[in-house]
């Protein structure tokens, strides 16, 4: 708790705006999300890495949760992933690529309006599921996707 | 930074405002090895992109080595109308920033 508690003082002070937006409505200790928190991004694991992102990797199996990605990615290095959610208030959105040496690829938390929906691109090590966490409601959901990979795209 | 490294496309359709954002950048992972030399490459990647808009932060991103490089960022939002103005900004890992401003058209 004190080492999440301290992250979170070092990212509101780093983006002030962030900070201020945190503190508006979500002062509980799973407010230190907000900030890009080095444990969760350096986690080998995919459990670790979500609890020190979102506090929790109980997740629930979710169908309204759509993956967009390709069923054969010929380059790892660019693999385009689309994630669209039809659950209500949508905190943020995770995208882990399992078999990847850190698994933890990116977070998006959304703001007041967004909607469910994020579109990046990613590298891909090598064949393995790409999995969705939606945390709404301090609840969190997910699906995954597997998806081949021809040519690695982490190093090698 | 001196060269413009963001390009932002934000469409409005029915109220909700499609955002489509690519940004200029190595995006080197961490651990890596030069494979000539055997040197770690140190590394080099965007670590948070936040964007607001009307004063309200309506997402922030945290990223890691792992997106592609030249990221490219979408998401959707609800709140802001035509001619609105969007503000798009990032961070790397060494500090770096950039930010850039957008008309919501």
């Amino acid at each position: 708790m004190n080492m999440k508690r301290r992250v979170f003082l070092k990212g509101s002070v780093a983006a002030s705006a962030l900070g201020v937006a945190v503190g508006a409505g979500l002062l509980t200790p799973k407010a230190v999300l907000a900030a890009w928190s080095k444990e969760a991004f350096e986690a080998k694991k995919i459990p670790d890495a979500l609890n020190a992102l979102l506090g929790s990797s109980d997740m629930a199996d979710s169908g309204d949760i759509k993956i967009k990605a390709p069923d054969i990615a010929e380059n790892g290095a660019v693999v385009p992933i689309t994630v669209s959610t039809g659950i209500a208030g949508v905190e943020s959105i995770s995208i882990i690529a399992a078999n990847n040496p850190v698994p933890l690829v990116a977070s998006f938390n959304m703001g007041e309006g967004a909607q469910g929906f994020v579109s990046t691109r990613i590298k891909m090590g090598k064949t393995g599921d790409v999995v969705a966490v939606v945390k709404a409601g301090g609840k969190l959901q997910s699906n995954r996707k597997e998806v081949k990979v021809t040519i690695g795209g982490c190093g090698g | 930074m001196a060269k413009k490294t963001i390009k932002i496309r934000a469409k409005d359709k029915d109220g909700v405002v499609t955002v489509k954002s690519l940004m200029t950048h190595p995006m080197q992972p961490s651990g890596q090895k030069d494979k000539k030399t055997g040197k770690p490459i140190p590394p080099h990647y965007i670590q948070e992109v936040t964007c607001e808009s009307g004063g309200k932060t309506v997402m922030s991103a945290l990223l890691s080595g792992g997106v592609s490089k030249n990221p490219y960022v979408s998401f959707k939002f609800t709140g802001a109308k035509k001619g609105d103005m969007m503000k798009l900004s990032w961070m790397d890992n060494q500090g770096e920033t950039d930010s850039a401003e957008a008309k919501i058209g």
